[in-house]
């Protein structure tokens, strides 16, 4: 069970501080979606909306075909995974384990204590007293197996180690083969999680600045090298988002769909032509206006 | 990205000729159980779609084909097929060039011959 998310015209104000400014998108049902952004762009106060902590004053917010606001169906379907979670801040994990089936029906019990173990959480402590890691282990232990049909993690890894990572990634991987849900991650993380996002959304200045499939951005990024005025004269009408030079040679990013036979003519013209990742997209697509 | 992965190529084509190469080189061989997609997103650490495409291509052609609820499995004369493609590559991507530049450079059909045992001799013509 998963659930789509559908938003139109969503505008939040802090004070006189627009936060978000008319977002529309959609996100679909049963995939992993990447909300990338800057710092203060945005990401936490709109994964709060979704996950129905506030009432949209402006615009829509619709899931799974309803208004998720007070919506006990839709909120009982949704974890939000942050580090500070502090609901259990007293409670043995034991026993907080054991209660979480109240208001998750979906929760497996025994999966959620054969990964505390690999996370090696220790079960007779209170949450207060474990590391900062070992929390946001928990918290996403918790959400993992809670298999809500809508699970945000918000930056949920902080504090965990690479290998107490990679295994975070790997469950999100294996548990969305078993139980197929909508996922959203925000991270900055990007270069280490970006395989796992099917659907990249950013968010930059408070609106969507693209919203597109893994593929899609992948294709859809170019890196150019060469002599330097030949790869000036190649990229001139192109949308160019980052350059380097290293003596004569000229390395630049452009991001946009490259047919095939202007592919063609920058080989002809002695130019190298590569992919980029999303993490190199996001880093200069979301810097502009800064000193490159 | 994983830096197993050339640039110049999308990557779910080379997923599909590494998947190639290991049953050339009998690494996995005709009926036994291919990785899983899962398996072969965490280990290029390229996301699924992609993965799923290369793999795709391949069943199209014959070379694995799905059990439902077991997986994916290398198809008997996968390797035989996939040699023979690969022959015809070899045709097309080194021996046409081949023999045009040695026409440019006025390389007799035996002086050729004669490069081809020295290479493949190890030694530096």
């Amino acid at each position: 069970m998963s659930y789509s998310i559908e938003v139109s015209d969503l505008t939040v104000y802090y004070k006189n501080f627009k936060a978000l400014d008319q977002l529309n998108f959609k996100l679909s049902p049963g995939k992993v979606h990447g909300i990338l952004g800057r710092n203060g762009a945005g990401k936490t106060t709109l994964l709060m909306y979704l996950a129905s902590f506030h009432k949209a004053k402006h615009g829509t917010i619709v899931i799974d075909g309803e208004d998720p606001f007070e919506n006990e169906r839709i909120i009982q379907g949704t974890s939000f995974i942050y580090e500070k979670d502090n609901t259990y801040h007293y409670d043995k994990i034991d026993k907080i384990i054991k209660s979480i089936h109240y208001f998750r029906p979906h929760f497996d019990e025994a999966y959620a204590r054969d990964l505390a173990k690999r996370f090696k959480i220790p079960m007779k402590k209170s949450v207060d007293q474990l590391s900062r890691g070992q929390s946001s282990a928990l918290q996403i232990t918790i959400g993992l197996a809670s298999r809500t049909p809508l699970t945000i993690f918000d930056e949920a890894y902080l504090g965990m180690d690479a290998p107490a990572r990679e295994l975070f990634y790997k469950e999100i991987l294996l548990e969305q083969e078993r139980y197929p849900r909508t996922i959203l991650f925000s991270t900055h993380l990007v270069s280490e999680m970006e395989y796992l996002f099917d659907e990249v959304l950013i968010i930059d200045n408070g609106k969507v600045l693209l919203q597109e499939t893994n593929e899609q951005l992948l294709e859809k990024g170019h890196s150019i090298t060469g002599p330097k005025e030949n790869v000036e004269a190649f990229t001139k009408t192109l949308k160019v988002i980052h350059e380097e030079m290293l003596g004569r040679t000229k390395s630049v990013m452009v991001y946009g769909h490259l047919p095939e036979q202007e592919q063609r003519k920058a080989v002809e013209l002695g130019l190298e032509i590569g992919t980029l990742s999303i993490n190199n997209l996001f880093i200069h697509l979301t810097r502009e206006g800064e000193e490159a | 990205m994983s830096t197993q992965f050339r640039s110049d190529k999308p990557i779910f084509i080379q997923v599909r000729e590494q998947i190639e190469d290991q049953i050339v080189n009998d690494q996995l061989k005709e009926g036994e159980q291919a990785p899983s997609t899962n398996q072969l997103v965490q280990f290029y650490k390229i996301n699924h779609a992609t993965i799923s495409k290369g793999v795709t291509q391949l069943v199209d052609e014959g070379i694995l084909y799905k059990k439902r609820g077991v997986g994916m499995f290398v198809a008997e004369g996968a390797k035989q097929k996939l040699v023979q493609k690969r022959k015809q590559a070899f045709m097309d991507d080194y021996v046409i060039g081949l023999v045009q530049e040695a026409e440019k450079l006025r390389i007799s059909e035996n002086e050729i011959i004669e490069l081809i045992k020295k290479a493949g001799k190890g030694d530096k013509a």
